[in-house]
């Protein structure tokens, strides 16, 4: 697997002046070398490099460990830790009511998989622009090890309970429900998850990601499969991932043939080189048949799985003007007096 | 088959009697999804545009088709418009229950019945009418396939005819109701006309039930209290509504699309509104929360099974103060309870819904001219106090059609509370969310997306300190407490007025919502049958003004008038009330499913009172000229 870390060092400020110290947030209260806050330095440096206002974010979480990580990255950024399961709802809202904003949604396995499994594929299908990132560790941290729904068949809790029941897997529900970027990566994957997150935030729709992110205090245990050991050895890549945003002119050379690119909504370009022959992250059913297939070998499959880089989100198909909702002046939401008068009318 | 089967006795009783003019009731037993609904909206129309008051209510099973449904229709020339409990003409179409709406008449009333369900031997004390309905129908509906509908059309012409109703105003009734649809509407209203002339040729009118024309309703309109809360929703500038359907406030959501796709839309096609069928009401509210948190006028509607659902999400945007407004369509029970009948049991869930200390404005509407005003205070109110506020209507209200004035056009300017702008921080520096910098409890707030590096704050329940930082200290969260308290008192200073009526009497009555109607009508009764004066006060909102406490304190005994069996209200009163208010309270509480009547009220003041009660036959009280 790669674990090479980002070579070229970030810039001192980035494309809008701002540098990386614009988007750190507060101090963590997680357990020392949880997943979760690995996933939020990728945020950071993801959000820095694509030169992203931190203004415009929207921070949304439900209830966890991983939904409480938003106090962690991008003080400057709005955010809101609702209730647990139903951070979509909250999403869909904010977008609602100005889309305008950036949404960055944080979720857990429990509080995606389990209590908001519903709203989590309402809100693939309606493909409301937004970043969904499930910081997947087979358990509930919050509530001290508790197995959750991704949990693997057969994997074991440190009291040595074991998992009878098949795992919900994300990625592919997420797919079947109509997201239009899915993918899945491992905290421990610095370069992967670093390119996926800029392309998640480069996409216009909803971008699904399950990062697979430890519990170090709950799960990293033999008998596992979630734990730091299990996913290094069974980490199974689908292509190396390259990002390059639309606003920088990097050619990358690849040998004919050993890259599939897909150009992003924004003119930014997503180089996918191949490690499997004949993966095409366009093909939605050749998506979900390798992801059960991965099941089956017992392989946790990365990489970017699906795109669909041109599908009407759900904010384009409710033809709203261009300005906040919000916000509208008076004068644009309030009808006039004739037009109560000429309903009065109607109902005489 | 002309008959007019009436026992010779009675018949010359009520002959003798004087006719009754625009007092009474009609009530229209069919089965639901037989196009019932139609012919009776034609009916109430055709009453309404003769000038006389007149008020609909509908009585339907949770069905879609073949199940009983009741149509009542009273037309009062004193404009009281709450049900009436006595009915005094029936129009028994639906063979299953015709035997037991006969039997639960008052001696006296008249029938009309399809005469394959010979009705006429079932009792002496009636008037019956008997139309072949099956036989007219085959003469005006060549297509089989649409007689069952038209065959309704048929009962609005013999209604017509035995209640003196203009024909003129019926054909203009059932115009309106097929607008865009004129086959149907000719192939109706050749139906009503063969109704007319075959009771006009084969009926003799014998009761006394007559209509005349009044001047009553000039100007009016006809609307139910589900259409005019969407259209004060969208006059009062929403901007985001999420719902998920559930009786009986789908209706509403279902209006308030329309009227958005036709005055909302920009002239560049774009809208400016959002309106999501969500996928369940934890989501629906989890979106209007959302949206109110961004800066949207953003609302739900639902009923209680809904209101459940939306427990935990409530309390979470009472501590974190974000606005949005919940409208809750009452309806009886969970699940399968009675769906499709009204109550006001959902008062006391509302008031303090969810976890924790928390307490919710309530709005009251009691008319359709309250659901269009109030659709501005609540978003007013929520915007300004930063926090959810219900209004409490009710399965009656929202689909019943009301008789109405016109509605007045609101222009006062929307009061979008205290929201900090880029240009305010560039003044300020910083602030502190939830710091409670004019006294009044209510903080500043900053949207998402405001292009300032100090606009952004991060929220969270009941956990947080003034600058909205995660803090369990025990200081913290006391102070936020008491903040939330304080701003509460204030908002008890903007909450809508009551009305009062009356003064001097030792006894007084308390209502809110679609209570107003039967007392209204109980207050007149109370004055002519008994002489007893009650003065009134009727509610609009919790937290309860000054002015409720001041009725009370003026008056030996009030009673509160709640639709629900445990007197919800009556309890809210008591936690705010002074011992010695306590002991004036007493209750009177209405709770079958049925919109209430004035004789429940009436009866029930009177034996709470002492008295004895002394109905009379078609008792008719005076018009006060106020309600
Ligand atoms: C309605 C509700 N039920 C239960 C809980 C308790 N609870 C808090 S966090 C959590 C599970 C979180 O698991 P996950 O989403 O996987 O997050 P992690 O802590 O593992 O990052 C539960 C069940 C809650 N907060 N709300
Ligand atoms: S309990 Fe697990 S998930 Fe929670 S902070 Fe600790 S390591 Fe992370
Ligand atoms: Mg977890």
């Amino acid at each position: 697997m790669a674990t090479t870390p980002t070579s070229t060092p970030g810039p001192k400020t980035n494309r809008i002046g701002l540098q990386v110290l614009d988007y750190k947030g507060g101090k963590t209260t997680l357990c020392a070398g949880c997943g979760h806050n690995a996933i939020s330095e990728r945020i950071i440096d993801a959000c820095f490099e694509m030169g992203i206002k931190p203004e415009r974010v929207v921070k949304l979480s439900g209830i966890g460990c991983s939904s409480k990580s938003p106090a962690y990255f991008m003080n400057r950024s709005h955010s809101f830790n609702a209730v647990h399961g139903r951070m979509p709802a909250i999403a869909t809202g904010a977008m609602l009511a100005n889309r305008t904003l950036l949404a960055l949604g944080v979720s857990g396995d429990g509080d995606t998989a389990s209590i908001g499994l519903g709203q989590f594929m309402h809100l693939m299908r309606r493909n409301l622009p937004c970043v969904y990132i499930i910081e997947d560790n087979g358990v509930y941290g919050l509530t001290k090890g508790q197995f959750s729904a991704t949990a693997d068949l057969g994997s074991k809790l440190k009291t040595g309970v074991i998992n009878d029941l098949p795992p919900i897997d994300t990625c592919g529900l997420a797919i079947e429900m109509g997201a239009t970027f899915v993918g899945r990566s491992f905290s421990g994957d610095k370069r992967q998850l670093h390119a996926m997150l800029k392309a998640a935030l480069a996409h216009n729709g909803t971008s699904m990601l399950d990062v697979i992110s430890p519990c170090v205090t709950f799960n990293d245990h033999e008998g596992s499969t979630k734990s730091y050991k299990y996913v290094k050895e069974h980490d199974e890549p689908l292509h190396e991932v390259t990002f390059v945003p639309h606003f920088e002119d990097i050619s990358v050379d690849y040998e004919p043939g050993s890259a599939t690119e897909v150009t992003m909504h924004d003119g930014s370009r997503l180089m996918l080189r191949k490690l499997e022959e004949d993966y095409d992250p366009t093909d939605r059913l050749r998506a979900m048949h390798r992801l059960a297939e991965s099941h089956d070998k017992g392989e946790v499959l990365t990489g970017v799985f699906f795109v669909a880089p041109n599908k009407p989100t759900f904010l384009e198909l409710l033809n709203l003007v261009e300005d906040p909702l919000g916000t509208l002046p008076q004068a644009q939401v309030r009808p006039s007096r004739s037009v109560l008068e000429t309903v009065m009318e109607e109902l005489r | 088959m002309a008959t007019i089967e009436v026992a010779p006795r009675e018949s010359e009783q009520r002959q003798g009697k004087r006719p009754i003019i625009n007092d009474f009731s009609i009530q229209v037993a069919t089965v639901n999804g037989s196009g019932s609904q139609s012919a009776n909206t034609v009916l109430l129309r055709s009453i309404f545009q003769m000038g006389i008051p007149v008020s609909g209510k509908n009585l339907f099973p949770s069905n879609i088709a073949g199940l009983p449904t009741w149509y009542t229709i009273r037309a009062s020339k004193d404009g009281y418009i709450a049900r009436k409990k006595e009915i005094d003409f029936l129009v028994a179409m639906n063979a299953e229950t015709a035997q037991d709406d006969v039997m639960s008449l008052a001696a006296g009333a008249a029938v009309l019945y399809d005469e394959p369900l010979k009705l006429n031997g079932l009792r002496n004390d009636l008037t019956f009418y008997a139309v072949p309905y099956d036989k007219i129908v085959g003469t005006v509906c060549p297509d089989a396939k649409l007689r069952k509908l038209v065959k309704n059309m048929i009962y609005v012409g013999v209604v017509a005819f035995l209640l003196n109703i203009d024909m003129g105003e019926v054909e203009k009734a059932l115009r309106k109701q097929f607008k865009r649809k004129q086959k149907a509407a000719d192939l109706n209203w050749g139906a009503a006309k063969a109704g007319f002339d075959y009771a006009a040729a084969s009926l003799t009118k014998v009761d006394p039930l007559r209509l005349e024309r009044m001047d009553k309703t000039a100007g009016k309109i006809i609307i139910d209290g589900n259409n005019a809360a969407a259209m004060g929703a969208m006059f009062a500038g929403v901007t985001v509504f999420t719902w998920y359907p559930i009786t009986p406030s789908s209706s509403l959501g279902e209006s308030l699309i329309e009227y958005c796709k036709r005055f909302r839309i920009g002239p560049d096609g774009k809208a400016t509104f959002a309106i999501v069928q969500a996928e369940d009401e934890l989501a629906a509210i989890g979106m209007a929360i959302g949206a109110g948190w961004a800066g949207a006028r953003s609302m739900t509607a639902t009923a209680g099974p809904g209101i459940s659902l939306m427990a935990e999400f409530v309390g979470l945007a009472y501590y974190a103060e974000i606005p949005v407004v919940i409208w809750d369509i009452e309806r009886v029970g969970p699940s399968t309870g009675l769906p499709t009948r009204t109550s006001q049991g959902d008062v006391l869930f509302c008031a303090t819904l969810s976890h924790g200390d928390t307490k919710h404005i309530l709005l009251f509407p009691s008319s359709v001219e309250e659901c269009f005003e109030m659709a501005f205070d609540a978003f007013d109110l929520s915007e300004q106090f930063q926090t959810p506020v219900f209004v409490l209507s009710d399965l009656d209200l929202g689909m019943n059609n009301w008789m109405a004035e016109p509605f007045d056009y609101i222009d006062r300017p929307l009061k979008r509370g205290k929201v900090l702008t880029k240009e305010d921080l560039d003044r300020m520096g910083s602030f502190a969310r939830y710091k409670d910098v004019d006294g009044d409890g209510v903080g500043y707030r900053t949207l998402p997306g405001t292009d300032h590096p100090a606009a952004a704050y991060f929220t969270r329940g009941s956990g947080h300190n003034e600058k909205s930082q995660y803090s369990e200290r025990p200081d913290d969260y006391q102070n936020n407490l008491d903040r939330l308290a304080k701003k509460w008192e204030v908002a008890r200073g903007h909450v809508p007025r009551p009305v009062v009526k009356g003064e001097g009497s030792k006894v007084g009555l308390l209502s809110y919502g679609t209570s107003r109607w039967a007392i209204f009508e109980s207050r007149d009764q109370l004055k002519k049958e008994y002489g007893l004066d009650v003065d009134y006060l009727r509610l609009k909102a919790w937290p309860f003004t000054s002015d409720v406490f001041d009725f009370i304190d003026q008056h030996e005994r009030v009673y509160v008038v709640d639709q629900n069996r445990d007197g919800q209200l009556l309890q809210l009163l008591r936690l705010e009330c002074s011992p010695a208010q306590i002991a004036k309270l007493r209750s009177v509480r209405h709770y079958n499913g049925l919109p209430i009547d004035a004789r429940s009220v009436t009866d029930e003041v009177i034996i709470q009172e002492g008295h004895k009660v002394t109905r009379q036959e078609h008792a008719t009280a005076g018009y006060s000229g106020e309600e």
